[in-house]
């Protein structure tokens, strides 16, 4: 069994290095890419985050931005799943895989953006339950290092476990899978949550210190990443004659559809409790919006980031256009930047502007850090069109165990 | 079989057996071809590496947190963290670990009417801590405000006036509050930074992790980054040194004021206070009954920055002449 397991790997090792000139071309491209990344952060290893646009004023910036925005299409995954094993839908059945293993490549990245914005990496160690001190259950980025990892373990026990079977031709055990799927789905809405209670629990922090701030990351989560896959899955679908019906895209967008409109209706419940009662606490979202008594380097990204969501709703709220795959695949690529945008730099830094003592300090990425950013991104990708070669031959058993010719 | 099917079978087959062939030669030599290639590559993304800066030694990284320390490990250390200062800054230091004081408990009073906004405790303060001059670390900010308002935002951080005060100005010093329900010691995933019994708020700059989460859960503003290592000229370091206090830092930790503990802790008054031309600053153990703190804290009508906050800050402010 054992031997069985290591010819998988083996043979698997080999069909990661086979495949059409495309493929070579776009993984050569990625790979490019995320070396240029390393790079970058062998850089900011060697002399410190004072390569990064950060300050004392503004001490997160973009890394933490990506990080926020990616813990949520990690967590969209679940989307796939309760349609797919609770409510047996069949043509989601298809692709529930592909969504876990796109859930995997994010939460990678989740990782690896916290990595680099560490000041002390050569630390991470002091992370570690047991070995290092981990301040649990306090501090709730002790809470995020748990959630964060059980749902990689999770997503790695269940798809490993199911393309495996599958390899072998042999019906998978449900005891094997069932209940880990089911705890994938609570822990899913966990890792959102708890990322967003990071924000949340901070009380010299007006702007993160919001009930609404969890259900947001919600909303948006389930409109970017069933976006997102809206895209990869038709782009898997033509490049490697995998079978992924139309009806898959269809209940996809309807979750979009749904997700954006409450995701837009929680930001104008936001602006409105900002704006009206227009108290000292205002001072962010003014600063966002608008720009605090001459500083507006975020005002423009966020309209053009809400104007985008709009026009992504208006086209998903038409059926007529819907339906159609060019402006589907239209209104989730403006859904996805404009969520990036808006849950990313438009929710961490303002955070921090004014600072608690009133002061304003303009946060820009420096060159370095935006390649950092650039080489995670890649990597990403990278791992997540790996684990898709891999995958499609097995699931379409065209990749499989066999001993004896019968 | 249907022409599809066929077709299937084939790429099946092809597939399956192209993974199960042995080796080729070819194969071989293309697997050394794009062995080579990649390991330049590689090479050549990780060579900013050859600059690192900051040398750590398998001593550092393993070491344990200040709590897990026995004595004979701390003497370890600081005999290590003296070596490593002596080298990089030129100077000799002496690290003491100071231990708080049975029977005290510190607070700090300041006395708005009267401060002018010198910014002599700013610069006195720098000088005790052994903080970076470049990038300049500065654990006090003096806030210059317009008599009439307490509202932060239209406060001037960086006023710059021939002489002070200011005609109709105000001048606030903001430092660390040494809160007893303190949102950083609870934000920090791996316990660096904690209260000690007499309510200074440390950290261990050999446990930190740099995430700075900290830094974004203090409401005062009173944390900072070492975004690079210190810079300090030699002549103004100051030799004698705390662990949990101002000896030097590395990079990539973050650090705060700490009431001058290697100071206070042995008797003195904070450096701020010492400095300070006008008797605006009180400080002293509030468990002390004659106190001049208990003074103050009795006698004067005293308030909190951000109480709304509910972090119960150490650090009071009051206005007299």
């Amino acid at each position: 069994m054992i031997r069985d397991y290591l010819v998988f790997l083996w043979r698997s090792v080999r069909l990661s290095f086979m495949g059409g000139t495309k493929f070579y071309i776009w993984m050569a491209f990625l790979t490019i890419l995320s070396l240029l990344g390393l790079h970058a952060y062998s850089k900011q290893f060697a002399e410190g985050l004072v390569l990064t646009g950060m300050t004392d004023q503004v001490s997160w910036g973009v890394y933490i931005a990506n990080f926020t925005f990616i813990v949520g299409l990690a967590a969209a995954a679940v989307m796939l799943v309760i349609p797919a094993y609770i409510y047996n839908n069949k043509h989601l059945h298809d692709v529930v895989i592909l969504g876990e293993l796109l859930a995997i490549a994010a939460i990678i990245m989740c990782l690896l953006f916290v990595t680099v914005d560490l000041g002390r990496p050569d630390r991470f160690w002091h992370l570690m339950p047991v070995v290092g001190v981990f301040n649990f259950p306090i501090s709730m980025l002790s809470w995020d290092v748990i959630v964060l990892l059980g749902y990689l373990i999770l997503n790695v026990h269940i798809c490993g476990y199911l393309l495996y079977k599958r390899y072998l031709n042999q019906e998978p055990t449900m005891l094997f899978y069932v209940p880990f799927v089911l705890i994938a789905i609570f822990w899913a809405i966990s890792i959102h949550t708890v990322t967003a209670f990071l924000y949340v629990g901070l009380v010299g922090r007006p702007f993160w210190n919001a009930a609404i701030v969890a259900p947001r990351f919600i909303g948006s989560a389930f409109t970017a990443g069933p976006g997102l896959m809206i895209v990869a899955f038709q782009l898997i679908r033509r490049y490697t004659k995998y079978n992924i019906t139309d009806e898959a895209l269809q209940i996809l967008r309807q979750i979009v559809t749904i997700s954006l409109l409450v995701n837009l209706f929680l930001l104008g419940c936001e602006v409105f409790k900002e704006f009206y009662s227009d108290s000292g606490h205002t001072s962010s979202a003014r600063y966002l919006f608008f720009g605090l008594h001459g500083h507006d380097a975020l005002a423009p990204w966020i309209w053009f980031a809400i104007v985008i969501e709009v026009i992504a709703s208006i086209i998903l709220l038409i059926p007529y256009l819907a339906r159609q795959m060019w402006f589907l695949n239209l209104a989730c690529v403006l859904a996805f930047v404009g969520i990036w945008i808006e849950k990313g730099m438009g929710m961490v830094v303002p955070g921090f502007l004014p600072t608690p003592l009133g002061e304003i300090v303009e946060y820009f990425p420096t060159g370095n850090e935006t390649w950092i950013c650039i080489g995670i991104w890649a990597f990403g990708l990278l791992l997540f069109s790996w684990m898709i070669h891999l995958a499609v031959p097995i699931l379409s058993g065209k990749f499989y165990h066999y001993t004896k010719k019968t | 079989m249907t022409e599809q099917q066929k077709q299937n079978l084939n790429e099946t087959e092809s597939l399956d057996q192209k993974t199960r062939q042995p080796l080729s030669r070819r194969s071989f030599l293309k697997i050394g071809a794009g062995t080579a290639v990649s390991l330049t590559a590689f090479g050549w993304a990780l060579s900013p590496l050859a600059n690192l800066t900051e040398d750590i030694s398998l001593n550092e990284f393993l070491q344990q947190h200040y709590e897990r320390l026995t004595p004979e490990m701390m003497a370890e250390i600081i005999a290590r963290l003296e070596d490593e200062i002596k080298h990089d800054y030129g100077i000799d230091p002496s690290i003491q670990d100071i231990k708080p004081l049975n029977g005290v408990e510190y607070a700090y009073a300041l006395n708005i009417g009267r401060c002018i906004g010198c910014r002599r405790c700013v610069y006195a303060c720098m000088q005790e801590n052994n903080t970076s001059r470049s990038p300049e670390i500065q654990y006090i900010r003096v806030l210059e405000l317009e008599k009439g308002t307490l509202d932060l935002e239209k406060s001037s951080h960086y006023y710059n006036h021939k002489a002070v005060p200011q005609k109709d100005k105000y001048y606030m010093p903001v430092q660390c509050q040494q809160c007893e329900k303190a949102p950083c010691t609870k934000a920090c995933p791996v316990r660096a930074t904690w209260k000690e019994p007499d309510g200074i708020v440390v950290v261990d700059y050999n446990w930190c992790i740099g995430c700075r989460y900290c830094m974004a859960a203090c409401p005062y503003w009173a944390r900072r980054f070492n975004f690079t290592k210190p810079v300090i000229p030699k002549e103004e370091i100051t030799t004698e040194m705390a662990y949990l206090g101002n000896r030097i830092r590395p990079r990539g930790v973050v650090e705060k004021c700490t009431f001058c503990l290697g100071r206070t802790r042995q008797g003195l008054y904070p450096a701020c206070l010492e400095v300070c031309p006008t008797g605006s600053r009180v400080f002293g153990n509030v468990l002390d009954p004659d106190s001049p703190i208990n003074y103050i804290l009795n006698e004067k009508r005293v308030y909190v920055l951000k109480e709304e906050a509910g972090t119960v800050p150490r650090f009071y402010y009051f206005f007299d002449k």
